[in-house]
């Protein structure tokens, strides 16, 4: 193995603004996709506890369809399929934001979304009967005991499975360089193809992806051990 | 979209085979057998050190899955990629990079399976094999991991699920995979891309669907079978 290492070279250039750039992009990312899939998730969850057929089926078919296909084949169905089909006006305003950022983000939250809405709903399962016969009995409509009994109860049993899938998201943004998006991995490798200091870049792209990794594992750790502490005390 | 399957459907179940490389739906498939064959042996040592009561052997095991759920696939494989070439001197070509960083990356995921089902166990199994006067490596090997790999099936039976997803990347570093054959078939029509890719992902969703199905298959003869579970 023959190798000169020399982080000094990843400092010219404006590599540190580009390096700075795509953690920010996938930051961003990640949380524009995180608020669509917890938002969207949610409320796929309580309407499937509707139990009204119908829609049952349809969304059985779209945590299917999301949950089948790997998350790359959504980016690309997004960025080279939907966006062609797009008519002119919205084109126009998802182009100013950045056509690859826009399309990536939808696929990642829509892909998320699934999961997050079958973790939500073994979750809301797991609550014993007895929660939402107390809260409509003391006059709450069904919406409003979901929104302030079985919901809050449902979120800190899942914490540990909407962990993962937020750590899952994370690493997930990634994928959005296949497009050409200079996210974070995007912008390692522009680095790379620049100066050829393969190592040195990787190394710093690895270490800030693992740094914020473990940030999410262990604020998922401490949410769940509060949250358990709360309960208990009560 | 039935004219765009009837026209090239060869190339999406087969790429250029014969006169070339096997590629499409047969390569995705292919790739995803072969990586978590290879990951299986990893992921029983990565789990045997992720119990084990000697830190050198639990600090390692414990690093390598921890760095693996902290890094996206596609990092791995620019690493492998890299690294692979360096360590064995010569250069490598996609499918073997996408094979080896599937398997490590898999290998770490597996490991966590199987610690599971160890961890399921009844503490008395290992209690009794060390009282007839086995040792523990021979308890281990002929007590705990056969219920214990017996009792995970289903779920490694998912995580090939997961490994066919994640052989798309190899698009990404142009294996010749069926993400690689649909996207070759969009540049070559290059008017229809919503119909290609459509089309790309029903074959994915009708293929993971039929995997799905073995997976609850076999769930369901396991439920019957002999499944051993702490008590």
């Amino acid at each position: 193995m023959k190798y000169t290492f020399d982080f000094g070279a990843l400092l010219g250039q404006g590599y540190p603004a580009l390096i700075w750039g795509g953690l920010m992009t996938t930051l961003e990312m990640t949380l524009f996709a995180w608020l669509l899939a917890f938002v969207l998730g949610s409320v796929l969850a309580v309407l499937r506890m509707l139990n009204i057929r119908a829609l049952n089926y349809v969304i059985a078919v779209y945590v299917a369809f999301h949950r089948n296909v790997p998350m790359l084949v959504h980016i690309l169905l997004w960025y080279f399929g939907v966006g062609a089909i797009m008519p002119l006006f919205i084109e126009d305003v998802v182009n100013q934001i950045g056509g690859e950022f826009v399309y990536s983000t939808i696929a990642i939250g829509l892909v998320t979304a699934a999961y997050v809405s079958e973790d939500l709903r073994s979750a809301i399962r797991s609550i014993p009967r007895g929660q939402m016969e107390a809260s409509r009995s003391l006059g709450l409509s069904y919406l409003q005991s979901m929104r302030k009994v079985i919901l809050p109860q449902a979120f800190k049993i899942s914490i540990p499975p909407l962990t993962n899938q937020t750590l899952l998201l994370f690493k997930n943004t990634s994928l959005a360089m296949a497009i050409g998006l200079i996210e974070l991995t995007g912008a390692g490798r522009e680095i790379e193809s620049a100066t050829f200091k393969t190592f040195e870049i990787y190394t710093v792209v690895t270490v800030l992806y693992l740094a914020i990794s473990l940030l999410l594992m262990f604020v998922g750790a401490y949410l769940s051990k509060r949250v358990a502490y709360v309960t208990k005390t009560r | 979209m039935w004219e765009i399957l009837s026209d090239n459907w060869l190339l999406l179940l087969v790429g250029q085979w014969p006169h070339g490389p096997v590629g499409g739906l047969v390569a995705t498939v292919g790739l995803a057998i072969v990586s978590l064959l290879l990951a299986f042996p990893l992921g029983i040592m990565l789990a045997l050190g992720r119990i084990s009561a000697h830190k050198i052997f639990f600090w390692p095991a414990t690093a390598v899955v921890y760095v693996v759920r902290g890094l996206p696939l596609i990092m791995f494989i620019f690493w492998v990629y890299f690294f692979l070439p360096l360590l064995i001197g010569n250069s490598v070509s996609g499918v073997v990079t996408m094979v080896a960083a599937l398997a490590l990356y898999e290998g770490a995921y597996l490991a966590e399976i199987i610690r599971s089902g160890i961890e399921a166990l009844p503490r008395g199994q290992m209690e009794a094999g060390r009282s007839l006067g086995l040792s523990h490596m021979r308890t281990m090997r002929k007590i705990i991991l056969p219920q214990a790999l017996y009792n995970t099936i289903p779920s490694m039976l998912s995580q090939f699920i997961s490994t066919v997803k994640e052989t798309s990347l190899g698009y990404v570093i142009s294996v010749h995979e069926l993400t690689f054959a649909a996207a070759q078939i969009n540049n070559m029509l290059l008017t229809k891309p919503f119909q290609v890719f459509a089309l790309l992902a029903l074959t994915y969703f009708t293929l993971n669907l039929i995997l799905t199905g073995v997976v609850k298959l076999v769930e369901k003869h396991m439920g019957s079978g002999q499944a051993v579970t702490a008590a």
